[in-house]
């Protein structure tokens, strides 16, 4: 089975990427594992967010719409279970299930493997993922979230930073077309 | 072979993740004041329903009750029409006696305030058996002190003499009668001339020169001079106004309401008297003389019979 065809037409040439078995899994645990304890040895690196970043690799690499919003919901409900009581169910699966299905989408007609491509893919998709849980915040819960701040402009410098290395090390696990 | 991801199948499977992720927050959302948010949601989704199910239904019930099931309304209706004319019947009958009730009022307030005149009360029980004389008779007669030429009055003005008096009855000729007439003098000028009457609703007042001034809606009074009626009595106004040779023809409406007699007064004497006017009576068309108080220190006793 050919793993590469041609998405849209004549217009460009972009590769489906398959990944080696229980990676996707694996990946996953990790970061909600790192995400869970790094924090508590080392509190700056509470600025990143690794299931974010896990969910933009594997949606801008598989560039299937419903396999990535199914991976960004279950991956976005397994933080908000592992998050404190304050953030319900389902805050951080809506906006996960929204950035797996924008980075499918957008990496079905786009070029991401470029680590430009990706540092600024990753901060518009940290962008937006921010607003969701803004909005969400604002008028499911009643919250006063800002829209933006600093502290969120630099963490979205700061994870599309380390989403280009992430991503490189991630590569790693595809199957070798 | 690998299939085309279906961009609408996809976008509709995003809308349904989305919403079932949405349904998961509000299930566990609390509002203070609210309860659950879910229960907020659905009441909110299902209580537009819930108004126009209620709204559709209330219109079918209305639609119903005045279009269709009205078996019994025509009965229902001549029932109403029945108590309805029972009831205006019954308004008339109330009307009636409190406009009773407003003369007797009057009467006797008119009876308190010249309690030293003598005088009789007495209702009218018919009126003329002919069309060309205006007569009334009373229920009182010879019995009651009364004689014949007694004056018959009202609180509102004069009203006629008697004529003829019986056991029980007596009989007035009105004011309005052309064999009828009254002593009588103008308010302002104190010209004096008899009042009398033509068949006719108004009076007519003679032998005023044309030289004289005369206003129209000026005041005519009793002048006493008749022996008959106590001065200052109101007889009418001047309605009309014509010259005439030698003397204006002056026409005067009648103060007492001639044609709505119910009840009035007999003056139970001959000799000369005064009444008090203190306060105009009910519908009176003339305003109230101004009587001397000489009838409260010098009272006239009733002729004996």
């Amino acid at each position: 089975m050919n793993d590469t065809y041609d998405i849209r037409g004549s217009e460009l040439h972009i590769e489906v990427h398959k990944f080696r078995a229980g990676a996707i899994i694996l990946a996953t645990a990790f970061a909600l594992v790192l995400q869970a304890f790094l924090p508590i040895y080392f509190p700056k690196t509470s600025i990143l967010d690794l299931p974010l970043l896990i969910v933009i690799y594997f949606g801008l690499s598989r560039r299937n719409p419903s396999t990535g919003l199914l991976l960004g919901m279950v991956i976005g409900i397994l933080q908000d279970s592992l998050s404190g009581p304050t953030v319900p169910l389902g805050l951080y699966g809506i906006a996960k299930t929204i950035i797996g299905y924008l980075a499918s989408s957008i990496g079905a007609r786009l070029d991401t493997e470029h680590p430009a491509a990706r540092f600024a893919l990753t901060i518009s998709f940290f962008a937006v993922h921010q607003g969701i849980i803004a909005l969400t915040r604002r008028l499911l819960l009643s919250q006063p979230e800002p829209w933006f701040t600093m502290h969120l402009g630099i963490a979205a410098l700061v994870n599309a930073f380390v989403a280009v290395f992430l991503f490189m090390l991630l590569d790693r696990l595809r199957k070798p077309s | 072979m690998v299939g085309i991801p279906s961009r609408h199948r996809s976008i509709f499977l995003l809308g349904g993740v989305v919403l079932l992720q949405v349904l998961l927050l509000a299930v566990q959302i609390k509002r203070d004041s609210q309860g659950r948010l879910i229960r907020v949601w659905t009441v909110g989704a299902v209580s537009p329903f819930e108004r126009a199910g209620a709204h559709g239904v209330s219109h079918i019930r209305d639609t119903w009750n005045h279009y269709f099931a009205l078996q019994n309304t025509s009965r229902e209706n001549e029932e109403l029409k029945r108590e309805n004319g029972a009831l205006k019947l019954q308004i008339t009958q109330l009307q009636s006696k409190a406009g009773e009730a407003d003369r007797l009022a009057a009467l006797l307030k008119f009876r308190q305030t010249n309690v030293d005149v003598p005088m009789i009360s007495a209702r009218v029980i018919s009126g003329s058996a002919d069309s060309g004389s205006q007569t009334i008779y009373l229920d009182r007669g010879e019995r009651d002190g009364i004689r014949k030429n007694m004056g018959v009055i009202t609180p509102d003005g004069v009203v006629g003499k008697v004529i003829e008096s019986y056991k029980d009855t007596a009989q007035v000729l009105l004011l309005t009668d052309e064999h009828s007439g009254v002593g009588a003098m103008l308010v302002e000028s104190r010209l004096q001339g008899p009042v009398g009457g033509t068949g006719e609703p108004l009076l007519v007042m003679k032998y005023i020169p044309n030289d004289d001034n005369v206003n129209s809606g000026e005041r005519v009074v009793t002048s006493g001079m008749d022996r008959i009626f106590p001065r200052d009595l109101p007889v009418g106004t001047i309605a009309e106004i014509k010259p005439g040779i030698p003397f204006k023809q002056l026409r005067v409406k009648p103060a007492a309401s001639l044609e709505r007699l119910e009840e009035v007064f007999v003056l139970l004497t001959m000799k000369p008297l005064e009444l008090k006017q203190e306060s105009p009576a009910p519908n009176s068309a003339a305003p109230p003389a101004t009587a001397p108080s000489a009838a409260a220190t010098n009272p006239v006793p009733p002729e004996k019979p």
